[in-house]
């Protein structure tokens, strides 16, 4: 399976991913390359089988519904690009 | 001093042979001396130091633990609370950590020292050190080869004597494979035996911190401080902590190995193939009987996890959006512009061919052609090692095809470079523990061998790693330059 720089470049907009023009062709021959690799997978009769997504088959824990963090808000903020009052800053959203 | 072990370090700190202030001090000098290796990206000399005087202090009450005053190094992917913490990224160059991985907490209760933050590759993807944003680290034997990765930096610190051990994690063989590579002992957990909470994510079903040292004892050692339940990490196994010394020195008289005859086919280095032989025959002398076993879905490894790591490192990753912290692009034109080019400009090229690998995985209509089958595959696989370590206490194997190669030699070709994790992959995808230690050189490069166990075996493993170390000196050998 081969994918065109259109698909390596429709794929890094989901991701939201800069990526250089002069790239995209190696991009596209390196994940062709990955996905030839899987298509071995295919070989493997799964039917059947559970999916695995922890070792132990754990499931996520739960805890009570109670507050356990402190305010940490301006430590937090202290290390963002671009904060005023408390609020974290972004180029205008609308118009 | 800076070729003690861990227990001799605490013997000589205890009799006043030397204070820790003395101890991190000659390491802090051996820092500079070797600069040219590249192993710290951060040294932090004056914390280090008030820590070593806080240590000594302790040291005299006699109330001080077996690292207390130990001089250790960190790999930067460890969140350390007003320390920058990079994770081999530009992305994370200017992050100071506003708090600590549950791994530095207990190493700062246990009183050791923190010389500095280690080199690594980016966002621990790579097995080289090559994608680090900060360079390749440099291998101490050969300084043209790679020290392997993604711990790079702390195989080649532990092994040029630049910190007495060092922390590494492992994803898919970060830990094993660098500390092959670099003549080390290297333990990768059993998945959730340590808290991964602050410990920057990569593949979060995979990720898994452990020791790296220069032999098992000071592994043993380092797994008992890091080790144990952790209420902050959602995946970590509330199980019971053994004393991982106690047993160390337990014969091995009748111990079951199995080797996987897909470990030892096409593809394996045929003198790195002799060494691992000698090796299995020291274990024959020492009591172990040794049998052919066969894991027939290791060969689908590679595939599975280039879907699951890549998978779960695209969302893992899509917290870097340059609003909260870390890089930010310049005069961002609107939000787009400011997610897509402060992503694109603060990731390397690696981190970005894994993105779009796992974007694309996780995408609509692809969901269950890759993702959905790699997991199904990853069953099967940890099926493999269940039936395998039913039947032999530890599974014997290669870690890598080779000794380290040459620097820029596979970085033009990364499906090459996946490759070369043939052997160490497959136990990341089971969550089983797995140990490198030094088995033997191939033209004055060190080769490792693998030792594989049960879930929670981590107790036996050091065990037989020790046993092999009483019996043998190549966990001894130091390169040249670095005495």
């Amino acid at each position: 399976m081969s994918l065109t720089a259109d698909n390596v470049k429709q794929i890094a907009h989901l991701a939201r991913l800069g990526i250089e023009q002069q790239d995209v062709a190696s991009y596209a021959r390196d994940l062709s390359g990955m996905l030839d690799l899987m298509t071995q997978m295919g070989d493997l009769n799964t039917d059947g089988v559970e999916p695995m997504a922890h070792p132990m088959d754990q499931v996520q824990r739960l805890r009570a519904d109670v507050v356990t963090e402190r305010d940490n808000r301006e430590k937090f903020q202290a290390i963002a690009p671009q904060v005023d009052e408390g609020l974290y800053l972004v180029p205008k959203v609308i118009e | 001093m800076h070729n003690k072990t861990i227990a001799e370090l605490a013997k000589g700190l205890r009799s006043g042979e030397f204070s820790s202030v003395e101890l991190t001090s000659a390491f802090l000098d051996r820092i500079k001396q070797h600069k040219v290796l590249n192993a710290y990206v951060t040294v932090t000399e004056d914390r280090a130091l008030q820590q070593a005087k806080a240590a000594d202090a302790r040291l005299a009450t006699g109330d001080a633990e077996l690292l207390t005053g130990i001089p250790i190094a960190q790999k930067d992917i460890f969140c350390t609370e007003g320390v920058k913490t990079t994770c081999g990224s530009l992305m994370l160059d200017n992050f100071i950590a506003p708090y600590n991985a549950t791994v530095i907490d207990k190493f700062n209760n246990a009183g050791a020292i923190m010389l500095g933050k280690l080199n690594m590759d980016e966002f621990a993807m790579g097995s080289s050190n090559e994608t680090s944003y900060y360079g390749v680290v440099k291998n101490p034997w050969d300084i043209n080869a790679v020290p392997g990765g993604s711990s790079g930096g702390s195989a080649a610190a532990v092994a040029a004597r630049l910190a007495v051990c060092a922390t590494g994690t492992d994803t898919g063989g970060s830990i094993r494979q660098p500390a092959a590579h670099c003549g080390i002992t290297g333990l990768k957990p059993t998945y959730g035996r340590v808290s991964r909470y602050g410990m920057i994510a990569y593949a979060s079903s995979l990720d898994q911190g452990g020791p790296m040292t220069r032999n098992a004892e000071d592994a043993a050692i380092l797994l008992q401080t890091m080790a144990g339940f952790d209420d902050k990490d959602s995946t970590s196994v509330d199980a019971p902590v053994p004393d991982y010394m106690a047993g160390l020195t337990n014969s091995l008289e009748g111990l079951k190995i199995g080797l996987p005859k897909e470990f030892f086919g096409e593809g394996l280095n045929s003198e790195v193939a002799a060494v691992l032989e000698a090796a299995i025959n020291e274990y024959r002398k020492l009591g172990a009987t040794v049998t052919e076993i066969s894991m027939p879905s290791l060969k689908l490894a590679i595939p599975a996890y280039y879907v699951i790591a890549p998978a779960e490192c695209s969302a893992n990753l899509s917290r870097f959006d340059g609003v909260r912290f870390g890089y930010r692009c310049e005069n961002p034109a609107d939000l787009t512009d400011l997610y897509t080019r402060s992503r694109g400009e603060g990731f390397g090229k690696e981190v970005k061919r894994r993105i779009l690998m796992g974007t694309y995985a996780l995408s609509a209509g692809y969901y269950d052609a890759y993702y959905i089958k790699a997991q199904k595959v990853r069953r099967l696989i940890s099926e493999d090692f269940k039936r395998a370590l039913s039947e032999v206490d530890v599974i014997m194997g290669p870690v890598a095809p080779s000794t380290a190669f040459g620097i820029g030699e596979k970085i033009g070709n990364p499906i090459e470079m996946y490759l070369s994790d043939i052997y160490t992959i497959a136990i990341n995808l089971a969550g089983v523990p797995a140990m490198s230690i030094p088995a033997g050189f191939v033209s004055g490069l060190p080769v490792g061998l693998q030792l594989i166990g049960n879930y929670f075996s981590e107790a036996r493993l050091l065990n037989i790693s020790h046993q092999y170390q009483q019996v043998t000196d190549w966990h001894q050998q130091i390169p040249k330059g670095f005495e």
